[in-house]
């Protein structure tokens, strides 16, 4: 039996809507995932500094105000400057258009409004055994 | 239609009356025979420019009111050059720095004639004085403004998490609001006392009934502790409410929410005046209920949300617009959704009489059980809090237990998806038939370039002296706690000291709150 898979959710900039990542954050415990909730007004720093010590396969940040251009990109940079090889995955809302923008600047995976359970945990996986296989 | 004559409200020789204590079929006894409601569309996104231009076109098209969306910067009372406003200028609301960018976003309106609501509560008391300055300048005299500042900065703690000092002289700021509009505006709301955010962020109806409530006791024993009489200022308080998907029940909420204030206005706060005692609301149909699957579906969904808040009685209306679940409205989303309440008033014959729920045995039963959940949870915080809902209700903040049993009520509706035990049609049922996703309204970051340079023309072109003797008053102010704020912030918006700099001054005598991250 292999490590269990470590996530770090967090909510990146001002938003504090955060029902979503605490939903996410069951979601992943239920589904024998550990999870570390940072919680709200995270800096990119911050959570690179968190997910190196807390040594996660996955950052899954919640992104709901528009500002997903500028915070995944920047907490992306800031987890390689800080030798963190962790996969990232944004949930929330994400028009289409810059989902691939957030797949060039190394998102693996974006989930939208709606998405099931099931969605949320494969993402997660697959991102996490992604990032063990590099 | 058919011409049947109609009485404004049925019921037996024995029945209570819309209008009569304690106002469960309504506040007022011909409800909407004699007005509609208010039809106010919530905007806002880019530059103030941006934003006055969509102020107008809802205008033009029949909107009654202005409801004002702001930025996420300007919401936690940060400037947009400030280094974490990087990214989310203009992005869910609009930008508004100074009084330079109110005065842009009320151009050629004329704020003696429209009610204007701003949803902002950390900043609100800066936001407030911005608006009152605007009027000022501008020649509308304080008495003939007319609008809501949401300012329930409770309910900010629990939900929606936009807070910046801690609860306590967050508590005084909403006072020095209340007391400086009870004086000076008797047109204005002072606290939009808000369940909305709390239901959105996963609460159930009976908890969004009972923490608004609760919340709104805490402000008006808050209010009164600093020598206000209880009729001087409870006219003016209003309400915000959800409405969901589950009819009936929303229906029994607004009932259940009228019957309980009415009483504890009058026994516990010793009220008097017949206003005090009615509960007013605003009406916004649930964000959370919109799907991204199959959009077009949610016009459904609103109508039925927005007759529930109408059969409630609400005094005023936001219908969402069908693309929300997937971005900002466009202008012909926002303009199907008024027409939504359009058909509503015009075209369904609810308006015709008042309460036609009353007497259902099914609504009145649910209303009542509304209220004894209501009830029970206040009990719960008033020990808490020995006696004192504002101490109880701050206490429970304190300790994350609204927090704690909003995430539980989340989780457990998460589950119930899950399994399909609720059907959310187009996202866990009925999926096919999702191929074409709507054009959106896109905000690119150009917005962020124009504000900066508007922000720094302002800053270049303003009197740097009397900024800094402005901030200087406010914090002098803020260190001495029985002095109103609103004078110095007053000051310090006509000095065209930006929302940064006034809640920075604030913070450094206030501090902040950092809430303990919890799942």
């Amino acid at each position: 039996m292999s490590q269990p898979i470590r996530v770090l959710i967090a909510k990146v900039g001002l938003d504090g809507h955060d029902r979503g990542p605490k939903v996410v954050a069951r979601i992943l415990r239920d589904a024998g995932i550990e999870v570390i909730y940072a919680g709200l007004r995270q800096t990119p720093a911050m959570i690179a500094e968190t997910a190196r010590e807390e040594d996660v396969d996955v950052v899954g940040l919640s992104m709901h105000n528009g500002a997903h251009r500028t915070l995944v990109p920047a907490v992306v940079q800031a987890l390689r400057a800080a030798d963190s090889d962790a996969a990232v995955v944004v949930g929330g809302i994400v028009p289409d258009v810059d989902v691939p923008k957030l797949r060039d600047a190394g998102v693996a995976a974006v989930l939208g409004p709606g998405a099931g359970a099931d969605e949320v945990v494969a993402a997660v996986e697959a991102a996490a055994s992604a990032r063990t296989g590099s | 239609m058919s011409g049947v004559p109609l009485e404004p409200v049925y019921g037996p020789d024995d029945a209570e009356l819309p209008g009569q204590y304690p106002y469960t079929r309504g506040p007022h006894a011909s409800m909407y025979r004699s007005r509609l409601w208010t039809m106010r569309q919530f905007a806002g996104f880019g530059t103030a420019e941006d934003t006055n231009v969509r102020f107008k076109e809802l205008l033009r098209a029949g909107g009654s009111g202005l409801s004002t969306a702001f930025d996420m910067p300007t919401l936690m009372g940060r400037d947009s050059d400030d280094p974490l406003a990087l990214g989310e200028v203009g992005k869910a609301g609009v930008a508004v720095d100074t009084l330079a960018d109110m005065e842009d976003l009320f151009a050629d309106i004329d704020l003696g004639s429209v009610s204007t609501s701003m949803t902002i509560n950390s900043p609100a008391a800066y936001a407030l004085a911005a608006y009152v300055a605007l009027g000022d300048s501008t020649g509308v005299p304080r008495e003939r403004l007319s609008g809501t500042i949401q300012n329930d900065i409770l309910k900010e703690y629990q939900a929606q998490k936009e807070f910046v000092f801690p609860p306590r002289p967050s508590m005084r700021l909403v006072s020095d609001v209340v007391a400086f509009c009870t004086a000076e505006l008797p047109r204005w709301h002072p606290i939009s006392i808000s369940g909305y955010h709390i239901r959105e962020a996963g609460s159930t109806a009976a908890q969004e009934l009972a923490f608004t409530l609760a919340n709104g006791f805490a402000y008006v024993e808050a209010a009164q502790s600093t020598g206000l009489a209880v009729d001087a200022f409870a006219p003016r308080l209003s309400f915000f409410f959800n409405a969901h998907m589950d009819f009936f029940e929303e229906i029994a909420k607004y009932r259940a929410a009228r019957r309980i204030w009415a009483r504890w206005l009058r026994d516990r706060f010793g009220a008097s005046s017949e206003r005090s005692l009615q509960l007013r609301f605003h009406t916004q149909t649930a964000g959370v209920s919109l799907t991204a699957q199959q959009p077009e579906v949610n016009i459904a969904r609103v109508a039925i949300e927005a007759l529930a808040g109408v059969l409630g009685g609400t005094q005023s209306l936001h219908t969402d617009s069908f693309d929300e679940a997937l971005a900002l409205p466009t202008a012909k989303a926002a303009r199907i959704a008024l027409r939504t309440q359009q058909v509503i008033a015009h075209e369904s014959g609810v308006v015709h009489v008042a309460d036609p729920l009353g007497g259902s045995w099914f609504v009145e039963s649910l209303t009542d059980e509304m209220e004894r959940q209501a009830e029970s949870v206040f009990a719960y915080l008033e020990e808490l809090g020995g006696g004192s809902m504002l101490d109880g209700v701050i206490a429970a903040i304190e300790e994350g237990w609204f927090q704690g049993e909003i995430a539980d009520a989340a989780y457990e509706f998460q589950k119930k998806l899950r399994d399909t035990r609720w059907i959310m049609v187009g996202a866990n049922g009925f999926t096919e038939g999702d191929e074409h996703a709507p054009t959106t309204l896109y905000i690119d970051d150009a917005v962020e370039e124009k504000q900066l340079k508007r922000l720094a023309a302002v800053k270049h072109a303003r009197d740097d002296d009397a900024v800094a003797a402005a901030l200087d008053r406010l914090r002098a102010d803020a260190a001495s706690p029985d002095v109103n704020l609103m004078p110095a912030l007053l000051d310090a918006a006509k000095s065209y000291a930006s929302v940064g700099e006034a809640m920075g001054a604030l913070e450094s005598v206030f501090g902040t709150w950092v809430e303990q991250p919890r799942v």
